[in-house]
C-alpha cells in the first residue's frame, strides 16, 4: 500500500523522498548522500582509531604484552587504510556532497545517480577488507604503503580481499571526483564565474582532478601485485626481470598528490572559517586559488621524496629534494593569508574557529617537519623513524581531522536546522588539543633518538616517550566521544538555528533556511 | 672548592649527553654524522625563527584584535607587494639551506676509493655480512632471549639492540657497504654513522662510512620487513686498524679450521641426545620465529611442523628444504647459514620433537648429500 501511495505522490510531486531505510538506499538527494557520507566516515575513524588504541596499548611498554608482531602488523596496516580511505577521504566527499552544490547554488549533484552507486559501494569494501581480518593467515601485514615483495610473495591470502577492496575505493573515489567536477564546471548559478567561487568549491575542484590523475594508478600498483602474487608475473620480482623499487616509484606517484587530496579541501574549510570568525574577507583569494593550484601541480614531481634511502642516483636525489622544499614557499603563502586576514578583523572563538586556529598552527608545525624531511642527507636519519609518524599525523589529524571537525561545527547548524552546544563542543576542542599533541609531539623525540616505525616492541630508551604518547593516544581516542555525542544532540535537538548563525559567515549555503530544505535552489540564485 | 665544582661537572656530563641523546638526532662518530646533525639542527632553528614570527602574529592578532577589543574589523583584503615579499624571502631561505645540504649529499654518495668493503645482506630477520678483502662471512641475529622479550625475565641494557656477532670494522679507513637482501626489502640503519640504505633483493645499493672513535654502535632495520621486523638489530664494533687486523686474521683461521672439521665430521654419528638437545637450541634460534616454538606455526602464514606430511614421512622432502629453502616463499636456503652438525640436530629435533617420534636420526652425511656446492 505505502509502495503505491509513495508512487503516486512521486508522480504527483516529484521530489517526496520515500520513506524508511529505502530513502537511504535508493536516495540521489545530494544532501542524504553528503550524510552518509560523513556517518559512514565517522564510524571508519572509530574502527580505525580503536586499532591504533591497539598499537598504543602494546607500545605503552617494551616487551610483548597483548599481541604478536603479526597482529600488531595487521592493526598498522589496517589502521592506515581506514584512517585515510575510510575516514578522511569519504568525509570531504560527504561535505563536497552537502555543501558544494548549496555554495554554487546548484539544486543538487550533476550526477545524482552515481553518486548514490560511489557512496553505497563503500561499506561492501570495507567489509571486504575487515572481514579479511579474519581469514586463517590474519589480513593485510605490509604497511598500507604495501610494498612488494612483502605484499607479493610473502604475504599471506588475505592479499586478494584487500586489493579487490581497494579496487572499489579507488571506484568510489573515482565517480564522487567526476561528480565534483561536473557538478562545478556546468551547475553555478548565473553570475557565479571561476573566480567567484568559494575557496572550498576551489579546493575541492583541484582535488578532483588529482583524485581522477591517480586513483587509476593505486589500481595498477594493487592490480600488479595481485598478478605478481597470483598469475606468475613479475613487475617487482627482480629473478624474473623486474624491480622491487618500480612499486615504491608507482606507489608513491599515486601517494604523494593522495596526501595533498587529503589536504587541499582542509584549505578550503579554513579559508571559509577564518574569514567568518574574523569579520574580515578572507586575504589574497586569488593568491590562494593559484597556491592551491601549483601545491597540485609541485604534487606530481615530488614522489621519490618518500624513497631517499632506496638508492638512487645522486641527480635525482637533488632533483626531488629541490622540488619538494619548493612546495613550501606556495604552502607558506597559504597560512600567510590565514593570518593576514585575522589581523585587524574583529575575532570571535567559537568551535569552528578554535579548530580553524589549531589546524593553522598544528598544521604549520607538520610542514616545519615537512620541510626537515625533504632535506635528503637529513632524511637519511629520518626515514622511516617516528620522526616521520609524528610528521604525518600532524599534518593528517591535526591538520586534515581537524578541519573536518572544524567543518562539521561550522555547517551543522545548516545541516541540522539546531545550534550544537557550545560548552560540550569546547570540551570537545580542548581535550583534543592537549592530548593530540601529547599524542604526536613526543614521537619527535622517539624518531630523531632514533626508534624506527611499525615496530611492536622497542629498546629500553623509548619506554617513557612511548607511556606519554600512548597516555595522549587513549585520551585523544576518548575525546572523539564527547564529539559523538554533541552531534548526536544537535541532530535531535537545540536551540533553532537562524539560516545564518554566524554573523561574519559569506556565501549562498547561509541565503537558505537551517535546516537546508531537502531540494534547495531549484530557481538559480543571482550571483552578482 | 673549584676542584669540587668540577668534579661534580665532570660527573653530570654523561647524564647531560645521554638527556640530549635521547630527545634529538645524535651527532654520530663521523664527520658525515656531524654535518648531517649540523644541518638538521640549522634548518630545525630555521623553522623556529619562522615558527615565532607566524605563530607570534596570530597570538598577537588573537589578542589584540578580539571583537571586545576591536569591535570594527578593517576591510583590506589584498595586497600585491606583501604577497611577493612572502613568496621570494622563503624562497630566498630554502637557497640558502639548499647549498649546504647539497654538498653534504655529495659527500655522502661518493662511495670511491674505499679501504674495505662488505657485503652486507638482509634476510626475514638477521643479517650477513661478508668481507670481500677476506675468507670472512657470517650470520648477526637478535642475542636477545625470548623470555625478555615475553616479559619473563628482566630486560638487559641493551634490549634488543645486542646481537651474537657484531659486525667488525676499522677505524679510520674507509669502510664500503655494499647492502642487498635475500628476500624482502629491509634497511641498514647505524644512526652514529648516519647510513641508512635499503636492502632490495636483486639489486646492490653502496653507502659507506669512516669512524673515527673506536667504540660499539647500535642500529636497527629501518624498512618494515614482516613479522619480526621490530627483532633484527644492527650492531658494529669499531676497532684500531692494528686489532681489527688481528681479529679479522683470527677469524679467518677459525672459519678455514670449520670447514675442515665440517670434512671430518661426516664420518662421524652423534647421538639421539646430542642431536636434540643441539637442534632444541638451533630450532629456538632460527626456526621459531616463524614456526613457533610450538612447532605449530601460524595457520596461512607459516606451515606446522607438527605431525605434517613432510615431517612424519618425507625425509629426503624434510632435507632438501631445510638446506636449500623454498623459492617463492619465506623459507629460507638453511644450507649456508648452518654447519652440517647443525643442519642434522634440528632436522633430527624436528622430526622427533612436540609428539612427532619418528625415532629417524639425521648426521652430517645425510644432510651433505642435498648440499650444492
Amino acid at each position: 500500500m505505502s509502495t503505491v501511495a509513495g508512487e503516486m505522490d512521486h508522480t504527483d510531486h516529484h521530489h517526496h523522498a520515500p520513506s524508511g531505510i529505502t530513502r537511504w538506499l535508493f536516495t540521489t538527494n545530494h544532501k542524504d548522500i553528503g550524510s552518509m557520507y560523513l556517518w559512514f566516515s565517522f564510524i571508519m575513524f572509530l574502527v580505525g582509531g580503536s586499532m591504533a588504541m591497539v598499537i598504543r596499548a602494546e607500545l605503552f611498554q617494551p616487551g610483548l604484552q597483548l599481541v604478536d608482531p603479526h597482529f600488531f602488523n595487521q592493526m598498522t596496516t589496517v589502521h592506515g587504510l581506514i584512517m585515510v580511505f575510510g575516514a578522511v577521504m569519504p568525509a570531504f566527499t560527504g561535505l563536497a556532497n552537502w555543501m558544494v552544490p548549496l555554495m554554487i547554488g546548484a539544486p543538487d549533484m550533476a550526477l545524482p545517480r552515481m553518486n548514490n552507486w560511489s557512496f553505497w559501494i563503500l561499506p561492501f569494501a570495507f567489509a571486504i577488507l575487515l572481514a579479511s581480518l579474519f581469514m586463517e593467515g590474519g589480513g593485510p601485514a605490509f604497511g598500507w604503503t604495501f610494498y612488494a615483495p612483502l605484499s607479493t610473495t610473502y604475504s599471506s591470502d588475505s592479499t586478494a580481499l584487500f586489493v579487490f577492496s581497494v579496487h572499489i575505493m579507488g571506484i568510489s573515489s573515482i565517480m564522487g571526483a567526476i561528480n565534483v567536477i561536473v557538478t562545478i564546471m556546468n551547475m553555478r548559478a548565473p553570475g557565479m564565474t571561476y573566480m567567484k567561487m568559494p575557496l572550498f568549491v576551489w579546493t575541492w575542484f583541484i582535488t578532483a582532478f588529482l583524485l581522477i590523475a591517480v586513483m587509476p594508478v593505486l589500481a595498477g600498483a594493487v592490480t600488479m601485485v595481485l598478478t605478481d602474487k597470483y598469475f606468475g608475473t613479475s613487475f617487482f620480482d627482480a629473478a624474473g626481470g623486474g624491480d622491487p623499487v618500480l612499486f615504491q616509484h608507482i606507489f608513491w606517484f599515486f601517494g604523494h598528490p593522495e596526501v595533498y587530496i587529503m589536504i587541499l579541501p582542509s584549505f578550503g574549510i579554513i579559508s571559509a572559517i577564518i574569514p567568518a570568525f574574523s569579520r574580515k574577507r578572507l586575504f589574497g583569494y586569488s593568491s590562494m586559488v593559484y597556491a592551491t593550484a601549483a601545491i597540485a601541480g609541485l604534487s606530481f614531481i615530488v614522489w621519490a621524496h618518500h624513497m631517499f634511502t632506496t638508492g638512487m642516483p645522486v641527480a635525482a636525489e637533488i632533483f626531488f629534494m629541490y622540488a619538494t622544499m619548493l612546495i613550501s614557499v606556495p604552502t607558506g603563502v597559504k597560512v600567510f593569508n590565514w593570518v593576514a586576514t585575522m589581523w585587524r578583523g574583529s575575532i570571535t572563538f567559537e568551535t569552528p574557529m578554535l579548530f580553524a586556529l589549531a589546524f593553522v598552527i598544528l598544521f604549520t608545525i607538520g610542514g616545519f617537519s615537512g620541510l626537515m624531511l625533504a632535506i635528503t642527507p637529513v632524511d637519511f636519519q629520518y626515514h622511516d623513524t617516528y620522526f616521520v609518524v609524528a610528521h604525518f599525523h600532524y599534518v593528517l589529524v591535526s591538520g586534515a581531522i581537524f578541519s573536518i571537525m572544524a567543518a562539521a561545527y561550522y555547517w551543522l547548524p545548516k545541516w541540522t536546522g539546531h545550534m550544537y552546544d557550545e560548552t560540550l563542543a569546547k570540551w570537545h576542542f580542548w581535550c583534543s588539543l592537549i592530548s593530540v599533541n601529547l599524542l604526536f609531539f613526543p614521537m619527535h623525540f622517539a624518531g630523531l633518538a632514533g626508534m624506527p616505525r611499525r615496530i611492536p616492541d622497542y629498546s629500553l630508551q623509548f619506554a617513557d616517550i612511548n607511556q606519554i604518547v600512548s597516555i595522549g593516544g587513549f585520551a585523544f581516542g576518548l575525546s572523539q566521544l564527547i564529539f559523538l555525542w554533541v552531534v548526536i544532540k544537535c541532530a535531535r535537538g537545540g536551540e533553532k538555528a537562524p539560516a545564518k548563525p554566524w554573523e561574519g559567515a559569506e556565501g549562498l549555503e547561509w541565503t537558505v533556511p537551517s535546516p537546508a530544505p531537502y531540494h534547495t535552489f531549484e530557481t538559480p540564485p543571482e550571483v552578482k | 672548592m673549584s676542584t669540587k665544582l668540577i668534579t661534580a661537572l665532570t660527573a653530570m656530563l654523561p647524564f647531560a649527553a645521554s638527556a640530549q641523546s635521547s630527545l634529538n638526532l645524535t651527532q654520530g662518530v663521523t664527520e658525515i654524522s656531524q654535518r648531517v646533525y649540523d644541518l638538521h639542527m640549522t634548518i630545525f632553528y630555521i623553522c623556529c625563527v619562522i615558527g615565532v614570527i607566524v605563530f607570534g602574529a596570530m597570538f598577537v592578532s588573537m589578542v589584540i584584535h578580539r571583537k571586545s577589543k576591536n569591535p570594527k574589523p578593517a576591510t583590506f583584503h589584498e595586497n600585491v607587494k606583501v604577497e611577493i615579499i612572502w613568496t621570494v624571502i622563503p624562497f630566498l631561505i630554502l637557497i640558502g639551506m639548499a647549498i649546504p645540504a647539497t654538498q653534504t649529499l655529495f659527500a655522502m654518495e661518493d662511495t670511491s676509493e674505499a679501504d674495505v668493503t662488505v657485503l652486507v645482506t638482509g634476510s626475514q630477520w638477521k643479517w650477513h655480512y661478508k668481507y670481500f678483502e677476506h675468507d670472512v662471512e657470517y650470520f648477526s641475529l637478535l642475542a636477545t632471549r625470548q623470555d625478555q622479550i615475553n616479559n619473563r625475565l628482566d630486560k638487559g641494557e641493551n634490549y634488543l639492540l645486542e646481537v651474537d656477532r657484531p659486525l667488525v670494522i676499522p677505524t679510520g679507513k674507509k669502510v664500503r657497504f655494499l647492502v642487498t637482501s635475500d628476500d624482502v626489502i629491509h634497511s641498514w640503519w647505524v644512526p652514529d654513522f648516519a647510513v641508512k640504505k635499503d636492502a632490495n633483493p636483486g639489486f646492490i645499493n653502496e653507502a659507506w662510512t669512516k669512524v673515527d672513535k673506536p667504540g660499539i654502535y647500535r642500529g636497527q632495520c629501518a624498512e618494515l620487513c614482516g613479522k619480526d621486523h621490530g627483532f633484527m638489530p644492527v650492531v658494529v664494533i669499531a676497532k684500531e686498524p692494528a686489532e681489527y687486523q688481528a681479529w679479522i686474521s683470527e677469524q679467518e683461521a677459525v672459519q678455514k679450521q670449520a670447514k675442515e672439521e665440517e670434512q671430518r665430521l661426516l664420518s662421524m654419528s652423534m647421538s639421539k641426545d646430542e642431536l636434540m638437545e643441539l637442534g632444541e637450541r638451533i630450532y629456538l634460534g632460527n626456526c621459531a620465529a616463524c614456526h613457533q616454538p610450538n612447532g605449530e606455526g601460524i595457520p596461512g602464514v607459516f606451515p606446522s611442523l607438527k605431525g605434517t606430511n613432510m615431517v612424519m614421512n618425507d625425509k629426503s622432502g624434510h632435507i632438501d628444504i631445510v638446506v636449500n629453502g623454498k623459492a617463492g616463499t619465506s623459507m629460507q636456503a638453511f644450507g649456508n647459514q648452518l654447519s652440517l652438525r647443525e643442519l642434522a640436530a634440528v632436522i633430527t629435533y624436528e622430526r622427533n620433537a612436540w609428539g612427532n617420534n619418528t625415532g629417524d636420526l639425521i648426521q652430517a652425511a645425510d644432510v651433505n648429500q642435498f648440499v650444492k656446492e
